[in-house]
């Protein structure tokens, strides 16, 4: 199959294009960015004229729920929500049930989404036995059944001497490690950040401190153990500081933020809004400012949706009874378009955190950007079209985000996975 | 329509009632204007009993269609309502409802003895077999549905009925 | 944001907070109350209000007191009233809130009357109900985990106006835990709103919420000088489980430190008044010779919160 995308404005922010371009895809690949190479023919033409043609997006938290939670989603409702949005990349926690501690789940995981055929599936493996903090998992073997890199997800390791062992380990083989900032006893129980509006509601706290302690005990081990560290959703204004000060001395070190948490504040809990019950918790505005300022500047690296459908029945509970987590596939190209409106980055920049910047923490050099050779991965959307957000329109089985109700720009028209078109908008 | 002077049927209240008070007949006002009206007469027929008030807001029949009445005021029966001779006071006798619902009000304070109803003007109207005993002025035609008879006092303490087209 | 405490005219359509209503709506309900603090004078007690109206009692965490304060207004206003103590039935088993709700709604319930150890329970309640167009159903909040117990707020305001008549130039104190206090949380949204120029917390620091000074008051964590002539003591009570541990060392140290004692009490002005919500912990956060004492108004807010609980009921339930 070639096929040419013809008329569209190309964004590659790998290497640095914003420009009306013809993209040319051949056996999966790109071939041709601007010219035809020679004798190409294609067999279908895509008519992009206002329309931004782009790498597909790669998302670094993408929970689809397989195993053991096929009640809230499935591998295939879930890709089918990540061709919708155009993400073509799916780094995936190790958060499932049984966990991915073992090759044989992360193989079968692999196979599975293999055989669908849609999004490229990144596993991250878990850094101890069933994440539970106490005996490392089989970290070399797992990255050969296909784990890219090394988390604990949400469940954060309380022995500290387990943590360091853990880092040293993998720094061993150079694996990356990828944690969530948290300090556990601080955290423990709280639902919202611990401000103004938890102490209006009556709901338990989870202070800055349970980030910046967290961040500052990983920095630290990385720093001793020489461990390739990636924060994972950064809440907080005092955490990115941590991080600044952190590439200051030297430690190697890279950070995501999720959607959420760049749009989203401790006051749009509203009046107990479960869907704003999110892990990190909402922080304030300032956090928020701050976090915007951080992705628009690469001191954040990337950005990504931390979908996690979560079913009504496991949802549809007083605040602090919810589960936590919000579905977001669909939203990352929006909620990417509408954060690079509203602080004026250039289109080329915003993309670059869902797409190139991304794909390097994974550590893919084959998705991501567009160039002659790389995998024809390519996401074609319309950023004037504002769509609303509800809950029929959503494909994934999550229907909980709280930016239900809202109107958000940017409609995929297609999306390519490898040279083919796997979604396009009816 | 010319309204009558509300002293002067206050007056002749006074009149009609007179021959039939007895050492232990006590008056109670409906609120707003019945209070008013019972204060006068209270005073004016020289009664021994303390004067009690009722607001009907807590027994009106129209609670589940209009709700709660904004500001109810505070019932208040001084003396005991078993076996005492009461009149009911109104300033205007309408529908009947209000009166309906005074009595349910005071026979949960006791069992009088009898119970009257006094009143300044009767409007005609009425939905319940209910009729005043006392009463100084009774319309020739009924007033409209959407027309309200309502006592007034000025800061003087002079009562006036003002007729308000809705 | 849509308040959801409120109808489209701005109406009160469930009673879920003090926090975000009105002074208007506050002072209506206060005034409304007043008549019907007679009602329990009267030979019958009972108002035909809510005659045929079924309120649920539905109590998700045990409080016997509570319950039975909103079982006696809803009596009195003629009502039918269902009490649940679903703490021991139906979610055990597994069942959510909103099923539990849903099959009240289709035992013609008019009125829920909900407890819920987790905050904002009765707003996910109304919401739902509001979600399902059952909107003729009433929701009022009988404490919500640490966020609101708003008919104990107002029946506190109720007993603060009826000793002190007016507001505008009272100096209020709260000690004790307002970090887990529904009511806390309640007393100072109404205390603030009806235009109290000064209300005080006075607490250990392990005991108040951060950023509390953002709901408007003074934080004080001494006694001394926290009661200094203030008009208005409002005691809270101190939870079992809370007396030993991380929060504090012990019962006996709280005591000597917050307790409130006739001495400390003498810093305040000689006509103020000391309010608890019960049930008090004697020789915890109160020595029992202030909570007997001619200062003391605990009882007569038990009185009280039948009438603004029939208030709240009646102002609900019609229209």
């Amino acid at each position: 199959m070639r096929i040419r995308i013809a008329n569209g404005r190309l964004i590659d922010p790998a290497n640095q294009l914003d420009a009306t371009r013809d993209l040319y895809i051949a056996d999966g690949l790109i071939v041709g960015v601007g010219t035809a190479p020679s004798g190409f023919s294609a067999d279908r033409t895509i008519d992009a004229t206002n329309l931004i043609v782009c790498p597909g997006l790669v998302d670094l938290a993408a929970r689809l729920r397989e195993p053991g939670f096929e009640y809230r989603a499935t591998l295939e409702s879930e890709m089918e929500a990540a061709m919708a949005g155009g993400v073509t990349s799916l780094a995936i926690p190790p958060d499932t049930d049984p966990v991915l501690d073992e090759p044989g789940l992360v193989e079968m995981l692999c196979y599975r989404a293999k055989k669908l055929n849609r999004a490229h599936v990144y596993p991250v493996g878990a850094l101890t036995v069933g994440l539970k903090g106490e005996r490392l998992s089989e970290m070399a073997e797992l990255v050969e059944a296909g784990c890219v890199a090394f988390s604990q997800a949400n469940t954060p390791i309380i022995d500290n001497i387990v943590l360091m062992r853990a880092m040293q380990y993998a720094a061993t083989f150079g694996f990356r490690v990828w944690m969530q900032p948290v300090a556990p006893f601080l955290a423990r129980g709280g639902v919202a950040h611990d401000g103004e509006i938890a102490a209006r509601l009556g709901l338990a706290g989870i202070p800055t401190a349970a980030e910046t302690i967290g961040l500052y005990t990983h920095i630290e081990l990385a720093r001793i153990t020489g461990a390739r560290l990636h924060v994972t959703r950064l809440s907080s204004a005092e955490g990115l500081k941590m991080i600044k000060w952190a590439r200051k001395e030297g430690v190697d070190i890279t950070c995501d933020v999720s959607v959420n948490h760049l749009h989203l504040s401790e006051m749009d809990i509203g009046y107990f809004n479960p869907n704003c019950n999110l892990t990190p918790p909402l922080r304030t505005q300032r956090d928020r400012e701050a976090l915007r300022q951080g992705l628009a500047d690469g001191e954040i690296n990337a950005l990504c949706s931390n979908h996690t459908p979560v079913d009504d029945d496991a949802k549809q509970c007083p605040f602090a009874e919810a589960e936590p987590g919000a579905t977001g596939l669909e939203l990352l190209l929006p909620l990417t378009i509408k954060w690079a409106q509203e602080t004026r980055t250039p289109l080329v920049t915003a993309l670059a955190r869902v797409t190139s910047d991304a794909a390097r923490i994974i550590g893919s050099q084959k998705g991501g950007h567009l160039s002659v050779n790389a995998r024809a991965d390519v996401c074609i959307f319309d950023a004037d079209t504002y769509t609303p957000v509800s809950r029929s329109r959503l494909r994934s089985q999550g229907k909980n985000t709280p930016f239900l109700g809202l109107e958000l720009p940017g409609e995929v028209r297609y999306t390519l996975v490898e040279g083919q078109v796997m979604f396009e908008a009816s | 329509m010319q309204l009558p002077d509300a002293e002067s049927m206050l007056h002749a209240l006074v009149e009609q009632m007179r021959p039939n008070m007895t050492a232990d007949t006590a008056l109670v006002g409906i609120h707003t204007g019945g209070v008013w009206l019972a204060e006068r007469l209270h005073k004016a027929l020289g009664l021994t009993q303390p004067l009690g008030c009722i607001d009907v807001s807590f027994y009106r029949d129209d609670y589940g269609s209009k709700g709660l009445h904004p500001q109810p005021q505070r019932s208040g029966i001084p003396f005991d309502v078993d076996g005492t001779p009461i009149v009911i006071v109104d300033d205007v006798l309408y529908t009947g409802r209000t009166t309906r619902a005074a009595l349910n009000e005071l026979f949960d304070y006791g069992r009088p003895s009898r119970v009257d109803l006094a009143v300044l003007v009767d409007r005609g109207g009425r939905e319940l077999p209910i009729a005043a005993r006392y009463c100084a002025h009774t319309l020739a035609e009924p007033l409209a549905a959407d027309q309200s008879l309502q006592l007034e006092r000025n800061p003087s303490g002079k009562l006036e009925l003002g007729l308000i087209n809705a | 944001m849509r308040n959801p405490q409120l109808n489209e005219h701005g109406e009160l359509q469930h009673l879920l907070s003090l926090d975000g209503l009105p002074k208007s709506v506050l002072t209506a309900i206060l005034d409304t109350a007043e008549p019907f603090t007679e009602v329990a004078e009267r030979e019958v007690k009972k108002l035909p209000l809510l005659r045929g109206k079924s309120v649920f009692n539905v109590f998700f965490e045990n409080s016997t007191r509570t319950r039975t304060t909103f079982e006696i207004a809803a009596k009195r206003l003629s009502a039918d009233v269902i009490n649940l103590n679903v703490a021991t039935s139906s979610t055990k088993k597994g069942e959510t809130l909103l099923d539990t709700v849903d099959n009240l709604c289709a035992m013609q319930a008019d009125m829920f009357v909900v407890r819920h150890e987790s905050s904002g329970a009765p707003y996910l309640i109304a919401e739902h109900l509001h979600n399902t167009g059952r909107h003729h159903i009433r929701v009022v909040n009988a404490g919500d985990g640490r966020h609101a117990h708003p008919t104990q707020g107002l029946l506190d305001m109720f007993t603060i106006r009826h000793y002190k008549k007016d507001f505008h130039n009272l100096t209020v104190a709260i000690v004790g835990d307002v970090l887990h206090s529904r009511v806390a949380r309640s007393q100072i949204a109404a205390l603030t709103t009806l235009g109290v120029p000064e209300v005080r917390v006075i607490a250990p620091r392990t005991l108040l919420p951060t950023d509390v000074e953002r709901m408007g008051v003074r934080v004080f964590n001494d006694m001394h000088e926290g009661l200094k002539d203030v008009d208005v003591v409002m005691m809270l009570r101190l939870q079992n489980e809370r007396m030993n541990g991380a929060l504090l060392p012990s019962p006996q140290e709280f005591f000597k430190v917050w307790g409130l004692t006739m001495e400390k009490l003498a810093r305040a002005r000689p006509d103020a008044i000391v309010m608890h919500p019960g049930p008090m912990n004697r020789g915890v956060e109160i020595d029992s010779a202030v909570a007997d004492g001619g200062q003391a108004v605990i009882l007569p807010q038990v009185t009280f919160g039948i009438a603004v609980r029939m208030a709240v009921m009646s102002m609900l339930a019609g229209s």
